[in-house]
């Protein structure tokens, strides 16, 4: 059953993740990347990290496809990308790839199945929030709003 | 459940299928989106790896992935905000043409 | 008795369940999935197409008039025609229109407002998906609607329709932020995401008259003020209908559907209307219990259902007495009052539960709370400042 979650799960990803990368279109390359952070939310999921999973679907698809798509809209000239295929970067990314399977195929450490875990709580993220990671917590809340103020000059018109 | 490494497989695809984005796309919005994929994938690994590690063990891959996600959401929001500066200067969003430092 | 009237949606559960002892587990859970989802389907959708018709009716008696009564009994048989009416419409497409993109936005937003309904508690032991953190996914799947009402505005191709859908989102957004703020103290003082925990921190009486509910602290009370407002512009309803105002812009992102897509935008938003006040009745008003002791007897879904009716009422209510407000008087008033407003409920619930939950926390958070009101009704300076008036008289 697990499987069968996992394959229908991988195969709505990387296929929404191949769109989003070759639709000429903007508006249908946004909405395949929302619905690849959707399929990457249900692996969170099914690896029982499900506070992750939910904030993943509020923050990406709640927040930043709605960024990318008003972004979109501001920036109107030319909505279409040029057809010509880029083969360097295609041979580039199949390298990658490539590379990247052989050093996991290599490693028989990683042919591990799963051990079985008891499940994560939010009551203990926020204990380890908060007691662990208090620092990083703060340098982020201070990081977002500098993103915060910074976004905001960077777009506001200029009074002339 | 599959093993760990088919999970590190699927997320090295999500990876080169953002870097293909990255590198293949002329518009800075399809950059960007290629960029999140690939912070996606990290995402997942370090899941992955904390799911299928010795346990009992802290919550520590699940929090840089929630930390990990707040940052990309911070960038995205800062590098959509370039874009559009830059459009309202240059008016093209074409990065092949953004290639002068010059005002 | 009455335990047993309390669970009977339960036994009955399980008496559909119990001819497949044998299965597997996996099978066990999808079909109780799947009983849960059609009950949910079933009580919330006669619930839309009655709520349809009384909201024409109160809307007519408060405007000195009858509402529908020709159709069946007091024309509560309303809906039926309606949906008729709705199915045989023609289905028109506009030509340049995205097609994918078109068809695929009623469907997204009807399913994310009845994705959201999945994790409230109807009555004891009745959350039809009793997950952890079933807060965060309520708002998760909320916020996914902005996307959906973009890809109506967009997928129509037509200028009104993507204005109205801008203005949709911009209002969706700035509301979402006083929408969970104002959640968050109610998380902290029960120190859980699931809905079933907080209804039972709810629980217990004082004298066995007054309800421990949050609605009657100070900050909860402000609280669930600050968010049944912020529910109001999530669901687009008036005084905040700008996004569907007919004198104004058609129909906004709305425009270009007819027939049965159209008819799905209206259950969306109705279906998403009752899922913001189930949760408004889980998070301060004590969810499915009673308000005295004595009445425990009454089945604990007939409370749900009794408060949910209440703030249903209350949504029509306004309705038909506000206006329409503007859309910088709304965006003002997310920005400059609510947010700070919903920050300060946070410091009030923290005062309140330092200073031991009693008398001494409801006076010291109420301070807070009234000083932070007076302090932004004299800062904030939303009336355009006019210039002195000048009278000009014929020579």
């Amino acid at each position: 059953m697990n499987n069968i979650a996992f394959v229908a799960i991988a195969i709505l990803t990387l296929a929404a993740a191949l769109a989003a990368a070759s639709l000429p279109k903007l508006i249908h390359a946004a909405l395949s990347f929302a619905v690849t952070f959707v399929g990457v939310a249900a692996f969170f999921f099914l690896l029982g990290a499900e506070f992750v999973g939910l904030v993943q679907v509020f923050v990406y698809v709640g927040a930043v496809a709605v960024l990318i798509v008003f972004t979109i809209l501001l920036t109107r000239r030319d909505v279409q990308d040029t057809g010509k295929p880029n083969w360097g970067g295609a041979v580039i990314a199949i390298a990658v790839f490539g590379g990247l399977l052989w050093a996991i195929l290599k490693t028989p450490t990683l042919s591990v199945t799963a051990p079985h875990v008891e499940a994560l709580t939010v009551k203990r993220i926020g204990e380890v929030l908060m007691i662990d990671y208090v620092w990083p917590l703060q340098c982020v809340g201070l990081l977002l709003t500098a993103a915060l103020i910074g976004a905001l000059i960077l777009v506001m018109e200029e009074k002339s | 459940m599959p093993t760990l490494s088919i999970f590190l497989v699927v997320s090295a695809t999500l990876f080169c299928i953002g870097l293909l984005a990255v590198l293949s796309r002329r518009h800075a919005i399809f950059i960007l989106i290629g960029i999140e994929m690939m912070l996606a994938a990290a995402n997942l690994n370090f899941i992955a790896f904390w799911r299928f590690g010795p346990q009992p063990q802290p919550p520590t891959g699940v929090m840089v992935a929630i930390f990990s996600i707040a940052i990309a959401a911070a960038e995205a929001a800062v590098g959509l905000a370039l874009v559009i500066a830059v459009y309202r200067h240059y008016r093209t969003t074409n990065v092949d043409q953004l290639d002068q430092l010059k005002g | 008795m009455s335990d047993s009237l309390d669970q009977i949606f339960i036994r009955v559960k399980q008496l559909l369940l119990a001819p497949l002892a044998g299965a597997p587990d996996w099978v066990m859970q999808i079909v109780s999935a799947l009983i849960n989802i059609f009950a949910l389907l079933g009580v919330f959708l006669t619930l839309f197409a009655l709520i349809s018709v009384l909201e024409r009716k109160i809307l007519g008696r408060m405007q000195n008039r009858y509402g529908p009564n020709r159709v069946g009994p007091f024309g509560l048989f309303q809906p039926v025609a309606d949906g008729i009416k709705m199915l045989i419409k023609e289905d028109i497409v506009p030509v340049r229109a995205d097609k994918i993109v078109h068809f695929l936005a009623p469907i997204l937003i009807a399913a994310t407002a009845i994705l959201a309904l999945g994790v409230i508690p109807y009555g004891r032991n009745m959350t039809p998906f009793a997950i952890d953190g079933g807060i965060l996914f309520f708002f998760a799947v909320g916020s996914t609607t902005e996307l959906a009402v973009f890809m109506a505005g967009w997928g129509s191709n037509n200028k009104f329709s993507m204005l109205g859908a801008m203005r949709a989102i911009a209002q969706m957004i700035s509301y979402e932020l006083p929408l969970i703020i104002t959640v968050l103290p109610v998380v902290m003082v029960v120190g859980s995401l699931a809905p079933d925990r907080i209804v039972a921190a709810q629980g217990g009486y004082i004298f066995g008259i007054v309800p421990h509910w949050f609605v009657v602290t100070p900050w909860g009370a402000v609280a669930f003020i600050l968010f049944f407002v912020s529910g109001l512009v999530e669901s687009n309803r008036t005084p905040f209908d700008v996004p569907e105002g007919e004198s104004e812009i058609v129909a906004g992102h709305m425009t270009e559907y007819s027939g049965f897509k159209y008819a799905t935008f209206f259950m969306a938003e109705y279906i998403g209307m009752f899922a913001i006040s189930g949760l408004g009745v889980t998070l301060f008003l004590g969810g499915w219990q009673a308000p005295i002791a004595a009445l425990w007897f009454i089945p604990s879904y007939v409370w749900f259902f009794a408060k949910l009716g209440a703030l249903l009422f209350v949504y029509i209510w306004i309705r038909g007495t506000l206006p329409r407000a503007r859309v910088d008087q709304i965006m003002n008033f997310a920005w400059k009052f609510m947010l700070p407003m919903a920050f300060t409920c946070i410091v009030a619930a923290a005062v309140w539960h330092y200073a031991g939950r009693g008398l001494a926390g409801w006076f010291w958070s109420l301070a807070v709370l009234t000083a932070v009101y007076i302090a932004l009704s004299r800062l904030i300076g939303t009336r355009k400042k006019f210039a002195a008036r000048t009278y000009r008289f014929a020579e």
